[in-house]
């Protein structure tokens, strides 16, 4: 039901219009009617927002639903619930499903699924090449009819550049962005984890950094030669993003986003915190978790802006996905739950500024998809229109504990870990999701 | 989810230091004292293998598994005479023809066997890190038969318990470990026994082969990278020579298995630059005439059959305190 509520006393963020400032915000019918300071209280329920943060509802780039084909990992309903919990009100869905959406009929049928599931606004992502084998291109055309809103094999790099350089011709054309994840893979060889000092240590094979940065590199290259809309996805060394610094400062079509797994952890989650090595294949993602030093520049380009989205890569997995040998494992986390609060600590801490995350997780996503023209309410409290908002507040510290998680998926290197912030309320397309009952009537 | 950490027992062994740990998956969290204490123990063994039966009933009533998934000769053969040396009772199993053919999980297999009642379990694996998965999954401890290219801490012991009836003390000895040292679990487990014993360790081999991480301190140990063995051999105690495996040449890895030899083999000429009586190691099995020439490889300075023969007595001593430390 759409809701009628006045949240009063926020301090409200708004990166879209430039609002930070303690305000009230009216709902009527799930549509803010009114910003001010000092409303007056209507028949709407009020919500006390006091010391609390009020912002757009997330806005997610990139995550994995598994639904269909991987129903035992995660289903549209369950990880939608899950996102909705972490305060996304909007989720691009990766297409590494079975079958992968590379024709209008597949997503029409994905888009049934979400109209009777989905508990928050999911977009299609749709595929480059047909069944994401990276031979032929898929129907790209119908893809983009049929609402899909950025293209992208996910985890199987498009390896053939003049593939690649004919999908960002074609996919620049019917203005929509190509989600690359930029690796090599011949370069790549098939390692379970960043390549390095701790790769070595353990014994496993690794994945050179230089995998990702000749192909961002490559890619990069290719948007400039066609003009195309190149979005890099989960970029996770310091140089691809002093390369995208670059394309960017001679005016390219490229956006990126970083996930607060890499933003938070370094390639050592992987080895533990003990004497002896851990494995620990909940912190196998592919990017692997790098550097320290890699870590600092995602952090430096989200300050300076190189860096336009956080995007979870939400990637949820069955218990024995991950109970095995490391170089068996599946790779990915259960990230929508333990993202603001991961974000939140490196707060607190002092790494990241409030409102750069803020932004990033709402207006600057919106904007690289162009979700806010598909929807005036994504990534922004405009007035006037069905609107997603979240209250959090930054103080309360909890543990992460995955048995509770909403999503199927348990899998993450933050078990046990103290983070920060509490979701209080969501609004989902002018739906209230008031999880302490705080909202009075 | 279990704690990795690893389960520790006492017991008191010579009265001097008691061998803690339940399992034995690498040499890195041995102590120097816990590393005295094996070799202490194998000298023991060695004793008792001298005797005209060589066979003591000292773990009688002790079920030992050996569970491996790769092929072995002589890393099975030298735990299962070490385990019946001294009277347990041993069962071997391999991947193939039992019921991890039929896709049974690591997990499920170690429970059963502790089901059935193994009181340790030496076990080889492919991949890197399954020992720590596995132990993490029963009570039954757990021996690293080798895993992957992480780990092989009873052969890091043999050759550190060869190494040491030769020298005594390691403390500023020159070891230089020669070969394919990247996917060596043998390079990486003695890199630490062979730095907590003191020795000056370089690492050698074509570039491709050697990581460069490992010279780079931070997070791992600290040894010495040369990708010239004529320089690097250059007055060494101990020269070990790794197993090349022809699947490396196959993956571009090096050019040939002529290239390698004319850059890395151990042969007279090169071993003469080493100190005189400087001892030539390798862990088996080898390739003829590729890591060593033949001439050295059966020549004064090698040991590498005493390697093999210390190998049972060292499985001894391992098996003799970790299955000790588990009685209560």
């Amino acid at each position: 039901m759409k809701t009628d509520l006045l949240i009063r006393g926020g301090r409200v963020i708004d990166p879209a219009s430039g609002m930070d400032a303690v305000l009230d915000v009216r709902l009527r019918a799930g549509v803010v009617v009114e910003i001010g300071s000092g409303l007056t209280a209507g028949p709407e329920r009020v919500f006390d927002a006091s010391g609390a943060i009020v912002t757009p509802g997330f806005v997610d780039l990139h995550a994995h639903l598994r639904e269909p084909g991987f129903e035992h990992k995660g289903t549209i309903a369950s990880e939608t619930a899950a996102a909705l919990r972490g305060g996304f009100t909007t989720v691009c869905a990766m297409p590494n499903t079975e079958p992968a959406p590379d024709s209008a009929t597949v997503v029409e049928a994905l888009w049934e699924r979400i109209r009777r599931d989905a508990r928050v606004r999911v977009f299609p992502i749709g595929c480059v090449t047909r069944g994401r084998h990276g031979k032929e291109l898929a129907e790209l055309s119908e893809l983009a009819a049929s609402g899909c809103v950025a293209l992208s094999d996910d985890g199987s790099p498009v390896a053939d550049g003049r593939i690649m350089r004919r999908a960002l011709e074609l996919a620049g054309a019917l203005g929509l962005p190509l989600s690359e994840h930029s690796d090599d893979p011949l370069l790549n060889g098939g390692g379970s984890m960043n390549e390095g000092v701790v790769s070595e240590r353990l014994g496993l094979a690794g994945q050179p950094a230089a995998a990702e940065i000749v192909a961002i590199a490559r890619n990069l290259a290719l948007c400039e030669t066609t003009g195309g809309r190149l979005h890099i996805a989960h970029v996770s060394t310091e140089r691809g993003v002093e390369l995208i610094a670059e394309a960017k400062a001679r005016g390219l079509r490229v956006t990126c986003e970083v996930t607060p797994s890499h933003l938070f952890l370094t390639e050592g989650a992987v080895f533990g915190s003990g004497p002896a090595p851990l494995y620990d294949t909940n912190a196998k993602i592919n990017p692997p978790l790098r550097t320290e030093a890699d870590r600092r520049a995602l952090i430096q380009g989200l300050k300076t802006g190189v860096i336009d989205a956080i995007a979870t890569d939400h990637a949820p997995h069955s218990i024995q996905d991950k109970l095995c040998e490391f170089d068996a494992a599946a790779p990915g986390i259960s990230c929508f739950e333990t993202a603001l609060g991961s974000l939140l600590m490196q707060v607190k801490g002092g790494e990241l500024n409030l409102v750069d995350v803020i932004e990033a997780l709402t207006i600057a996503p919106a904007r690289a998809f162009s979700l806010e023209k598909r929807h005036a309410g994504i990534g922004s409290l405009t007035l006037g229109v069905s609107t997603d908002l979240v209250v959090f507040d930054m103080d309360t510290l909890w543990t992460v504990d995955a048995a509770r998680f909403v999503s199927k998926g348990r899998n993450t290197p933050l078990q046990g870990r103290k983070l920060l912030g509490r979701i209080r309320a969501v609004v989902a397309d002018g739906v209230l999701d008031d999880r302490e009952g705080v909202a009075r009537g | 989810m279990l704690e990795l950490e690893e389960k520790r027992l006492t017991i008191a062994a010579d009265g001097v230091h008691a061998w803690r740990h339940k399992d034995l998956l690498d040499t890195d969290t041995l102590s120097r004292e816990d590393i005295d204490l094996v070799m202490s123990q194998a000298d023991a063994m060695t004793e008792i293998r001298t005797r005209p039966v060589g066979k003591v009933a000292t773990l009688r009533g002790i079920t030992v598994v050996t569970l491996f998934y790769e092929q072995s000769t002589r890393t099975r053969a030298s735990f299962e005479v070490a385990a019946k040396a001294m009277g347990a009772d041993v069962v071997n199993l391999s991947a193939t023809g039992s019921s991890v053919e039929k896709g049974e999980s690591l997990i499920d297999t170690v429970r059963t066997l502790e089901a059935i009642g193994a009181d340790v379990v030496v076990m080889r694996h492919g991949k890197s890190g399954a020992p720590y998965l596995a132990a993490r999954y029963t009570k039954s401890s757990i021996i690293n038969g080798g895993d992957g290219r992480h780990a092989h801490p009873t052969q890091a012991l043999l050759d550190l318990y060869t190494m040491r009836q030769h020298f005594g003390d390691l403390a500023g000895r020159r070891v230089v470990i020669v070969g394919d040292v990247m996917h060596s679990r043998v390079a990486r487990s003695n890199i630490y026994t062979l730095l907590a014993s003191g020795a000056d360790v370089t690492l050698c081999g074509p570039a491709t082969l050697v990581p460069r991480t490992l010279e780079s301190g931070g997070e791992g140990p600290r040894c010495r990278v040369s990708t010239n063995l004529d320089e690097a051999i250059e007055g060494a105690d101990v020269v070990m020579a790794l197993r090349i495996q022809k699947e490396r040449q196959e993956g571009g890895l090096i050019p040939s298995l002529r290239d390698y030899i004319a850059g890395y083999q151990v042969n007279a000429r090169r071993l003469a630059r080493a100190k005189p009586g400087a001892l030539v190691m390798h862990p088996g099995p080898k390739n003829e005439g590729v890591e060593l020439a033949p001439d050295v490889a059966d020549g004064v300075g090698s040991v590498i059959e005493e390697q093999v023969t210390n190998g049972v007595a060292v499985r001894m001593a391992v098996l003799y305190l970790i299955a000790t430390a588990r009685r209560p």
